[in-house]
């Protein structure tokens, strides 16, 4: 049995006529990082509002088919109970924070606070998560005097402290300058070698190259690709089905368009570098 | 005529200092990004050109016009200034509503108003969208309707805060047809923005920011080239420009000339 089942899945939204998600049916596995990227409305942050249980609790609409969470239909999870299970950082840093805590620390502790755990374990599990992510300094601030790219980290913090198995992350870097978002990757990367499940929307497809295990591209509300990182972000057709395709793929199929082919198309810089070095014989 | 920053400062109440000493003139008919780290003072700073924060000290001037002596309404009919944050600028009850306020506020005709938001609308893509709720679509959808308002009160400079945020491809390229179709008609535009791999595609002029300060203000290619400035304003390079430099080729930002450049 697979951590999540998805299978025959199709969702309407209250009062919509078109299904957000259409005839999805896909697997997700204990312990693995998956990307999913695709054009905006084609169904990313629909299937992260589905696994974590907002579909069909929070915004009713109709749900068919069949969606299992550690082989208990999505329809029977209690959702308080879900919340525990599964963290879900929400793509608006601006809508998650709650607005009525008056410090950082406080708001990083309010989930915890909720789960009703002890005082000391508390405070140990908001310093850890502020340390990780660099808002040490932050902790006394008010949330609401924070820059864009601080609030997301405060977001990203108040989640990674309910230390939830599977994480499902709507666009964590969306505003963060580069280096923060290579920062948020690795601390992903760091989750997923404790054995977390993780989930991601983003548009950065070079971080996701270095870092998913599988990638799924969603467009139209359906799953269009699904599988190895390497196989889907090197696919010709990624621009066609509305996905971003990392620089150095396209340099790859440029290469090859203009007579000069690399041995392979590359996803990552590292690999771009070593297939034309290769090219040119110098390795 | 021009939006002059001199020696300007911005201190937040309660003391915390966001700029200092900035320097900076944007021309008329310019485009310009702002790149940087978080918490670096982009936002800040772009707020001072319309108005919205007034320098703590020194003087921010808008085609000679000291901002201290003007309201922020004032300023803002010359340069406009786009949110960061989609819904801390929404507040009507339609995609139109939206975009129609601000010509309606300033009380054009009917026909004028049909012009502008027609204009806007096409920029922006968002044709699809105008009876919806804006609260109904899409975060970077919503960005565009944002957009558009600003676009439909014909501001002289306009100022984008991380419009590339979450865009997918369809949404990048609206807005990189946007700034052309901008810079013929003679508009400023000034963006803020993470995405390296746009400034390169985009912007001749880039001004990178770093603890409360500028850093640096050159072309792309001078940016991009020094590792000092990439290391203290926590940018990245575009990959391929990255690829370039360890290929031990000078000067390249992108795909074609890279392909170009190799045997």
């Amino acid at each position: 049995m697979s951590l999540i089942e998805l299978e025959n899945v199709t969702y309407h939204y209250p009062f919509c006529k078109e299904p957000a998600l259409r005839q999805i049916s896909c697997t997700f596995e204990k312990g693995k990082f998956y990307g999913i990227i695709g054009e905006n409305g084609g169904g990313k942050t629909s299937l992260c509002n589905l696994l974590r249980g907002l579909i069909p609790h929070f915004y009713r609409g109709t749900l068919e088919g069949r969606v299992t969470i550690d082989g208990t239909d999505v329809r029977d999870w209690n959702t308080g109970r879900l919340s525990a299970r599964i963290g879900y950082v929400f793509q608006n840093p601006f809508t998650q924070i709650s607005g009525i805590k008056s410090t950082v620390f406080e708001e990083v502790a309010m989930g915890l606070e909720n789960l009703g755990r002890p005082k000391k374990e508390i405070v140990d599990e908001v310093l850890r998560v502020c340390k990780l992510l660099d808002i040490e300094n932050l902790m006394e601030k008010s949330p609401n005097a924070l820059s864009g790219g601080q609030r997301q980290r405060v977001a990203f913090a108040s989640i990674l402290a309910m230390d939830a198995d599977i994480l499902v992350i709507d666009e964590p870097t969306s505003q963060l300058d580069p280096q923060g978002t290579q920062d948020v990757f690795e601390i992903i990367h760091t989750l997923r070698g404790t054995g977390k499940t993780i989930l991601l929307v983003e548009h950065k497809v070079d971080l996701i190259a270095e870092y998913c295990d599988e990638v799924l591209v969603m467009q139209g509300g359906q799953i269009v690709r699904k599988g190895p990182t390497a196989q889907v972000l090197a696919d010709p057709e990624l621009a066609e089905l509305g996905a971003l395709q990392p620089q150095v793929a396209m340099f790859g199929h440029a290469m090859a368009a203009a007579g000069k082919p690399l041995e392979e198309i590359p996803i990552t810089l590292e690999q771009a570098l070593r297939l034309v070095r290769r090219r040119r014989g110098e390795v | 005529m021009s939006i002059e920053l001199i020696n300007a400062s911005f201190s937040y109440p309660g003391g915390f200092l966001a700029n200092e000493n900035l320097n900076l003139v944007i021309e008329p008919g310019e485009r310009v990004a702002i790149v940087g780290q978080n918490g670096a003072g982009k936002t800040t700073a772009v707020k001072m050109m319309n108005g919205l924060h007034k320098p703590t000290a020194g003087d921010v001037l808008v085609d000679g016009k000291n901002t201290k002596e003007y309201t922020t309404a004032q300023i803002a009919r010359t340069v406009g200034y786009v949110f960061q944050n989609p819904d801390d600028q929404i507040f009507n009850q339609s995609v139109r509503a939206e975009i129609e306020y601000m010509p309606r506020y300033f009380k054009l005709s009917a026909a004028e108003t049909r012009r502008r938001v027609e204009r806007a609308v096409t920029l922006a893509g968002l044709e699809d969208y105008m009876g919806k709720n804006p609260f109904d679509i899409p975060y970077p959808i919503r960005k565009f309707v944002t957009i558009a308002a600003v676009l439909a009160t014909e501001p002289k400079y306009v100022i984008f805060d991380e419009p590339t945020a979450g865009q997918d491809r369809r949404g990048t390229q609206i807005l990189e047809t946007m700034m052309d179709e901008l810079q013929k008609e003679g508009i400023a535009v000034v963006t803020i923005t993470h995405d390296m791999e746009f400034v390169a595609r985009n912007f001749d002029r880039v001004v990178a920011m770093a603890h409360r300060n500028i850093l640096a203000d050159g072309t792309a290619a001078e940016i991009f080239g020094n590792d000092q400035v990439v290391n203290e304003a926590r940018i990245r390079r575009p990959q391929l420009a990255q690829l370039a430099l360890d290929l031990g080729l000078q000067g390249i930002l992108n795909g074609d000339e890279l392909v170009n450049a190799l045997d």
